[in-house]
C-alpha cells in the first residue's frame, strides 16, 4: 500500500476542480495549472525510482485488498508514460498561453485540460477493467469540451462525430465488461488474468478479447482512425497537440495492458489480427498522409500512421519489440506535440493551412524551420534523434520474430512519413518567399519557446536513450511476463 | 427471467441501431441513449438476477445477490446521463449555427 501512487490522479483533479472558483484571475490560474503538472511530473520520476527498488507499487482504495476492491498499479511501463505525459502537458500548456486566446482562458480551459490529464493518468495507472472505462470517460468528457470550446462551426460539425463514436465505442467497452464479468466473475485485470489461465483462453473468451480489440482500436485509431483526422484538425493548436500526443496512446496502452496480460493465450488469433490491422493502418494512413494539401490533415495522418507502427510491436510480442515500443511511445509523445505545435504556429503565421499558399517561409522564420526539419528527421528515425532506437528495436523484435512482412511495411511506411513531412518542407519552408518583411507576422517567442523545448527533448532523448534504458527494459520485462505483474498485485504486501 | 431480458436487450439493441443509423442528429443522440440502457440491462444480467436476499452486512441470509453490476450501472448510468446532456447541447449549438441537423449536409472537410 503506497499513497503515492493515487498522486498523478489526484494533483490533476484537485487543481482543475479549484481553477473552476478562480476564473476570473488567468495569470493565477496558468501558474497553478503549470506547478500541479510540474509537481504530477516530479512525483511520477519518484514512483518511477521507486519502483526499480520496490517492485511494482500498488493502492488498494478503502484497504479492500484486490481482487475485491479498486486498485491504482504503478509498474515502470504505466509510470514512464504517465511522466512523459506530464512532461508533454506541461510544455503545451507554455504554448496555449501564448496562443488560445482570453476568451477561451475565462472559459474554464485549464481546468479541462487538467481534467484530460486526470483522465489519461488514471488509465494508465488503473488495475481494474471497469475504472479503465470510468478514466476513459473521464478524459473522452474533458476531450469533449476541449475540442467544442470556442464553437466555430467547423469544430461544432467535427465534434459530433467525435463524440458519436466515441459514445459508441464506449457502448462496446460497456459490453465487453459486461461479457467478461458474466463469464469469469472479476474486473481486476490480475484476477482475470489469473482466471483466463485456469480455465483456458476458449473461443468464448477469445470474442470477448475481440470486442476488446474493437473498443480500443477506435479509441486509438488502429484500423478503424476514420474520425481521426477530421476531429485533430478542428480544435485549437494547443488541443489538437494534446490529442495527438495523448489521447491515442491511452488507447495503445488499454491495448498493451488487455493483450499482454489478460488475453494473450491466443496470439495465432488475437495477435495476427492485430498485425493485419496495423499493415492495413500504416498503409492507409501513408495514402492520407501524401494525398492531402492541408497541413492539419497531413499531420494528423502522420499519427494514423505511428499508432500501425507502434502495433506491430504488440503483434510480434517479443521482449526486445516491447522495448522498441516503450521507446518509441515516449518519443511518439513528444514528437507528436511538438509537429502539431509547429503546423499550428505555420497556420498563425501565414493565415491558411494550404500547402499551395505558403511558401519561402524559412527566409521569415528561420528558425522555425530548422525545427520543422529536426522534427521531421526524428519521426523518420534518423539516428541521434529520439526516433532511431524505438524503430531499430521494434524492426529487431520484428526479424526474432520472423514476421517480415509487418517489419517492410513498418519501414516502407516510415519513408512516407519523411516523405509527406519532407514535401511540407519543401513546399512551405523553402521556395520563392512571398511573405514581404512588412507584412511579416511576428512570431511569438510564448510559441517558440515551447516548440524549441520539444525539440531539445527529442535531441535529449536520443542522445540519452541510455539513461532511461533500465526503465524501459523493465517494463518490457513486466509486459512480457504477465506473471510479475499479477504476483505484485495479488499477492505484494505494498 | 435472464432469456427474457437478454431478448429485451436485444430488441432495444434492435431499435437504437435503427436509430442510430439514421441521418437525423436528434434520433442518434436517442439511438445511443437507448443503446446506454440495453448495456445496463445486459451489465445486470450478466451478474445474476435476483437469486438471494439484499447484499446488507447484518443481515443473515442464506446467499447474497452480486452487488458489483449495480455499482457497475450506476456508474455507467451517470456517464450516459452526462454524455447525452453534452450531446444534446452539443447538437442544439450546431443546429443554431448550420440551421441543419441533417448529418449529409455535415459532412465533409472545408476546403476539399
Amino acid at each position: 500500500m503506497n499513497n503515492i501512487v493515487v498522486m498523478p490522479m489526484i494533483i490533476p483533479l484537485l487543481t482543475g476542480i479549484l481553477l473552476i472558483f478562480i476564473r476570473p484571475y488567468i495569470k493565477l490560474q496558468r501558474i497553478l495549472s503549470l506547478v500541479s503538472i510540474g509537481a504530477t511530473a516530479i512525483v511520477s520520476l519518484y514512483i518511477l525510482k521507486l519502483i526499480q527498488t520496490d517492485g511494482i507499487l500498488r493502492i488498494d482504495f478503502g484497504g479492500w485488498a484486490p481482487p475485491y476492491g479498486i486498485v491504482f498499479v504503478a509498474d515502470s511501463f504505466s509510470m514512464l508514460l504517465v511522466l512523459t505525459t506530464a512532461i508533454v502537458t506541461a510544455i503545451v500548456l507554455l504554448y496555449a498561453f501564448s496562443s488560445v486566446g482570453k476568451a477561451h482562458e475565462n472559459m474554464f480551459f485549464y481546468s479541462f485540460v487538467l481534467f484530460l490529464i486526470t483522465g489519461v493518468n488514471g488509465s494508465f495507472l488503473t488495475g481494474d477493467l471497469f475504472n479503465l472505462f470510468v478514466c476513459f470517460e473521464v478524459m473522452l468528457l474533458a476531450s469533449y469540451v476541449l475540442i467544442t470550446l470556442g464553437g466555430r462551426k467547423i469544430q461544432l460539425v467535427e465534434s459530433i462525430k467525435y463524440v458519436v463514436i466515441n459514445v459508441l465505442s464506449s457502448w462496446f467497452f460497456l459490453l465487453a465488461i459486461a461479457y467478461l464479468y458474466g463469464t469469469v466473475g472479476t474486473l481486476n485485470m490480475a484476477h482475470l488474468s489469473v482466471r483466463i489461465a485456469e480455465v483456458g483462453q476458449g473461443p468464448l473468451l477469445t470474442t470477448i478479447g475481440i470486442i476488446f480489440l474493437i473498443v480500443f482500436s477506435l479509441k486509438s485509431g488502429l484500423l478503424l482512425y476514420f474520425w481521426l483526422p477530421g476531429s485533430y484538425s478542428a480544435p485549437p493548436t494547443a488541443v489538437a497537440a494534446l490529442f495527438g500526443a495523448l489521447l491515442t496512446k491511452v488507447g495503445i496502452y488499454a491495448m498493451f495492458r488487455v493483450f499482454t496480460l489478460i488475453f494473450y493465450h491466443e496470439p495465432s488469433i488475437t495477435h495476427t489480427m492485430i498485425g493485419m490491422m496495423a499493415v492495413i493502418t500504416m498503409i492507409g494512413g501513408s495514402i492520407g498522409a501524401i494525398a492531402y494539401k492541408d497541413i492539419r490533415q497531413i499531420v494528423s495522418y502522420n499519427v494514423v500512421i505511428t499508432v500501425g507502427f507502434i502495433l506491430v510491436g504488440l503483434a510480434v510480442s517479443t521482449e526486445v519489440a516491447f522495448q522498441g515500443t516503450v521507446y518509441y511511445l515516449i518519443h511518439d509523445m513528444i514528437i507528436k506535440a511538438l509537429l502539431f505545435l509547429l503546423a499550428g504556429t505555420m497556420i498563425y503565421l501565414t493565415k491558411t493551412a494550404r500547402l499551395e499558399e505558403m511558401s519561402g517561409l524559412i527566409r521569415n522564420y528561420p528558425f522555425l524551420g530548422w525545427l520543422f526539419f529536426i522534427a521531421v528527421m526524428a519521426l523518420a528515425g534518423i539516428p541521434p534523434l529520439s526516433g532511431f532506437i524505438g524503430k531499430l528495436l521494434v524492426g529487431q523484435g520484428a526479424i526474432e520474430a520472423g514476421a517480415f512482412v509487418l517489419l517492410a511495411i513498418a519501414f516502407i511506411s516510415s519513408v512516407f512519413v519523411l516523405y509527406s513531412l519532407l514535401r511540407i518542407f519543401m513546399n512551405a519552408f523553402w521556395g520563392e518567399t512571398i511573405i514581404s518583411e512588412d507584412d511579416e507576422v511576428p512570431l511569438k517567442k510564448g510559441m517558440l519557446l515551447p516548440c524549441i523545448l520539444l525539440g531539445v527533448a527529442t535531441i535529449t532523448l536520443g542522445l540519452g536513450a541510455e539513461t532511461i534504458a533500465v526503465y524501459v527494459q523493465d517494463a518490457a520485462k513486466t509486459l512480457m511476463n504477465p506473471d510479475i505483474y499479477i504476483e505484485a498485485v495479488l499477492n505484494g504486501n505494498k | 427471467m435472464e432469456t427474457l431480458i437478454t431478448i429485451l436487450v436485444g430488441v432495444l439493441v434492435t431499435v437504437a441501431v435503427y436509430l442510430l443509423l439514421s441521418r437525423s442528429l436528434v434520433r442518434i443522440i436517442l439511438g445511443s441513449a437507448v443503446l446506454s440502457h440495453a448495456v445496463h440491462l445486459l451489465l445486470m444480467v450478466m451478474g445474476g438476477l435476483k437469486k438471494g436476499s439484499v447484499p446488507l452486512l447484518g443481515e443473515e441470509a442464506e446467499s447474497y445477490v452480486d452487488a458489483l453490476p449495480q455499482a457497475l450501472i450506476l456508474t455507467a448510468i451517470v456517464i450516459s446521463f452526462a454524455v447525452t446532456a453534452f450531446l444534446l447541447v452539443l447538437a442544439y449549438r450546431t443546429y443554431k449555427d448550420t440551421r441543419t441537423d441533417d448529418l449529409d449536409a455535415l459532412r465533409g472537410f472545408e476546403n476539399e
